[in-house]
């Protein structure tokens, strides 16, 4: 046995309201550069959708993430010697349109027109070019609020072995927002993907990370990430992705995405694992059973002999403190609420999702729906949102874990709604989703009330028994010998530089009339 | 000193100096930019054909001189080639390779040159240094009907004296005057050839320097530790 500390996430979907704050944010600290103008560490799709970039979720299609060959575990596109073969040409390779074209508008044209019987437009130019787009056909978030026709959503892979037609119906439609991040898996396909061998996973904490350095652009991790969260940087030609926010994690602090979301749906922790099972539990036979494998990789951070282990390992005693009040366990383990997004690709990820409840009010009131024995919440089969699709999403299709999830999720609503408004606790629910009234209690207080101390619970890193000589880190940026700090951008240099400017319209705005006189 | 000495024994000095020291400068000080300048984001089209074919193509033309001209001689004569096997051999492969670099280059110097997203995304060496590649391929081939010629006639004098230069330049006793009976053709494309060596460390040629052929012997998962002890 070998105990790893894993930085987790789980999104609480049932209180995600689409606002893309966590996107935006994410976008201005990370990938307001040019190159990444299209990419998004952070993007929140609406579902049924295709999704960013256009339907990531079939494999088929993108050969990303792992597979069964002969009973064993490789990756889908090929193996090392197929990856070599191809990499003067990556078949797979998404297009920058799969994406979206990467646009901004001509601001300045809207105080520069003539005077004109008309009101001028901004209209849309293409930040690769810098010419003018004729018509914008597809964005970052394109499907919004199911923006689209049903036809075009619904080639969402998350619809198979479903009878989709009848949700085509205004009565019968269904949504959930899916905020995606890079799932800093266990056994990342990205990783595995590279010839050059630049993506590594973090020992301490499990962040994947692409150095800079070292990638040569070879474009493999782009097409074997199955989440497609690894960008590739079309002006520095090197990989990109979600890094964790690792300065701000090291320091204790939450991700930005976590940190500014407002439904308070992110939250940051500490999980162990023994390291040792990974491939094990990624070579699991049945694509249904993965979810279970994955959840027994999960070691108990209040057993003595796994506390032993892990400090034998390396572990420091805060971070073991951490992993036991990590709410990343709660949900995950203890409560089994919250479940890995595409467990079937085999990569193990480590944002975990709790499903949405979707209960439909005007058919609660008038008595139409099946209900808990208090007459008030619907049970988990009357749902919107059909089981299915969340099981598709969430368990590669065995819907048992997600029935299971969601009526606890119900339950601890019938039981605080009992003591809230009744006034006198009524357990009837709890009782038959199997979980006892100090779990509701604290289900309650992490989901619906989610404290911030609760949310985040993240150790410091321990950087003095990381490094050797952490003083040799001192006087490293600013003024210093060799090129530590060069941006690469003398344009004198024999060397090719790097351009770092976005691309925007350049023909500049009017400076304002000084006023009065 | 007359210009054939300065191209044929001055020149191929300053040019793997620079290839060698460049090089070797840029990826100890500069490595984030040693990498590929992949445009197959921006547009796919043809790019399995384009790319594999100038790729496959440059490589197995760069194989080729390597055996022909910088393996010693009496290595093809132990091995049993004779001299005309092996100029027609060359001039096989030559054409072959040659051809398929040209069809992929060419399409890849259409693209860059005319697709508005990878025009865009280039730098001034990008282009410079495929439209460079092209002309001495171009050149390469010009020589094939000349080496027809000579092999028509059982003559393999001037591969073996082109040989021979090759080899007193890396010998470090250059003998520029192999060359006086060589056709002006051979002589344009070595000057373009001993020019990619000039200009390698300067563009994204690099590359090929770390081909990641480790990648087959590693194991699929890297985990990096901050930790030392």
């Amino acid at each position: 046995m070998k105990i790893r500390a894993q930085f987790a996430m789980v999104f609480n979907l049932d209180k995600c309201i689409g606002c893309h704050t966590c996107s935006v944010t994410c976008k201005n600290v990370w990938t307001n550069r040019k190159g990444v103008e299209y990419a998004w560490f952070n993007n929140v799709e609406s579902k049924p959708g295709i999704g960013y970039p256009k339907n990531w979720e079939n494999q088929e299609k993108w050969l990303g993430g792992w597979t069964k060959v002969n009973g064993k575990l490789e990756l889908k596109a090929g193996g090392k010697l197929k990856k070599i073969v191809q990499i003067f040409a990556n078949p797979n390779m998404p297009q920058i349109d799969d994406y979206y074209e990467p646009f901004t508008y001509d601001y300045a044209r809207l105080q520069n027109a003539p005077l004109s019987e008309a009101a001028p437009t901004a209209r849309p130019v293409s930040q690769i070019t810098g010419e003018k787009m004729e018509k914008i056909t597809w964005g970052p978030n394109w499907e919004d609020d199911l923006a689209g026709e049903f036809e075009k959503r619904s080639k969402d892979a998350n619809f198979s072995n479903m009878e989709k037609e009848m949700y085509k119906q205004f009565e019968n439609t269904f949504h959930l927002y899916l905020p995606r991040i890079c799932n800093h898996c266990i056994n990342p396909a990205c990783v595995a993907s590279c010839p050059s061998g630049a993506l590594y996973k973090r020992e301490e904490d499990g962040i994947v990370l692409a150095d800079q350095d070292r990638c040569r652009g070879w474009r493999m991790c782009i097409s074997g990430c199955p989440y497609k969260k690894v960008f590739f940087n079309w002006e520095s030609s090197k990989a990109e992705k979600c890094i964790g926010c690792y300065p701000r994690v090291e320091s204790g602090l939450p991700t930005v995405c976590s940190e500014s979301c407002v439904g308070r749906i992110r939250y940051n922790g500490i999980i162990l694992y023994d390291a040792d099972r990974i491939l094990d539990a990624a070579s699991t036979d049945n694509e249904q059973d993965i979810y279970k494998a994955h959840l027994d990789l999960f070691v108990d951070p209040h057993d003595p002999k796994i506390i032993a282990q892990a400090l034998a390992d390396g572990i420091p005693q805060s971070w073991i403190d951490a992993a036991q009040k990590s709410p990343i366990y709660k949900m995950a383990v203890e409560w089994k609420i919250a479940f890995p997004l595409h467990p079937e690709f085999r990569t193990l990820p480590m944002i975990w999702y709790v499903p949405p409840l979707s209960p439909v009010q005007s058919q609660i009131d008038q008595k139409k729906l099946p209900t808990e024995s208090d007459g008030c919440i619907p049970k988990a089969e009357a749902m919107r949102l059909p089981v299915k699709y969340l099981a598709n999403l969430l368990t590669a299709g065995k819907e048992e874990y997600i029935v299971s999830a969601l009526n606890r999720l119900i339950a601890m609503r019938s039981y605080m709604r009992s003591i809230h408004v009744e006034g006198t606790p009524d357990t009837r629910a709890l009782v038959n989703a199997g979980i006892s009234e100090e779990t509701a209690k604290s289900m309650y207080r992490y989901l619906a009330i989610a404290n911030y101390e609760d949310r985040f619970v993240i150790p410091t890193s321990h950087q003095e028994i990381q490094i050797d000589d952490y003083h040799a880190f001192q006087g490293q940026n600013g003024f210093s010998f060799g090129n530590d700090t060069s941006s690469g951008m003398s344009t004198l240099s024999l060397f090719p530089d790097r351009r770092k400017e976005s691309m925007e319209p350049r023909e500049p705005a009017p400076a304002a009339a000084p006023r009065g006189k | 000193m007359n210009l054939q000495k300065l191209i044929f024994a001055v020149y191929p000095y300053i040019a793997l100096t620079v290839f060698v020291i460049g090089s070797w400068i840029r990826y100890d000080s500069e490595q984030y930019t040693w990498k590929t300048d992949s445009s197959q984001l921006l547009s796919n089209k043809g790019m399995l054909l384009a790319s594999n074919f100038f790729h496959i193509g440059i490589l197995s033309i760069f194989g080729g001189h390597f055996a022909g001209l910088v393996l010693p001689h009496g290595l093809w004569l132990a091995l049993g080639v004779t001299d005309m096997q092996h100029q027609w051999l060359a001039i096989m492969a030559g054409s072959v390779f040659g051809v398929m670099c040209l069809i992929g280059g060419g399409i890849l110097w259409l693209r860059r040159m005319f697709n508005t997203r990878v025009r865009a995304s280039s730098r001034a060496s990008d282009i410079f240094i495929l439209s460079w590649l092209m002309v001495t391929l171009v050149l390469g081939l010009s020589t094939l009907p000349v080496s027809v010629g000579h092999a028509n006639h059982g003559d393999a004098t001037v591969m073996l004296a082109l040989s021979a230069w090759v080899q007193s330049i890396l010998t470090l006793n250059p003998q520029p005057e192999l060359l006086d009976g060589v056709d002006p053709i051979f002589k344009l494309h070595m000057f373009f050839g001993l020019t990619v060596f000039l200009v390698f460390p300067f563009t994204r040629l690099v590359h090929v320097l770390t081909a990641p052929l480790n990648y087959v012997a590693r194991s699929y998962q890297i985990v990096r530790a901050k930790r030392t002890s």
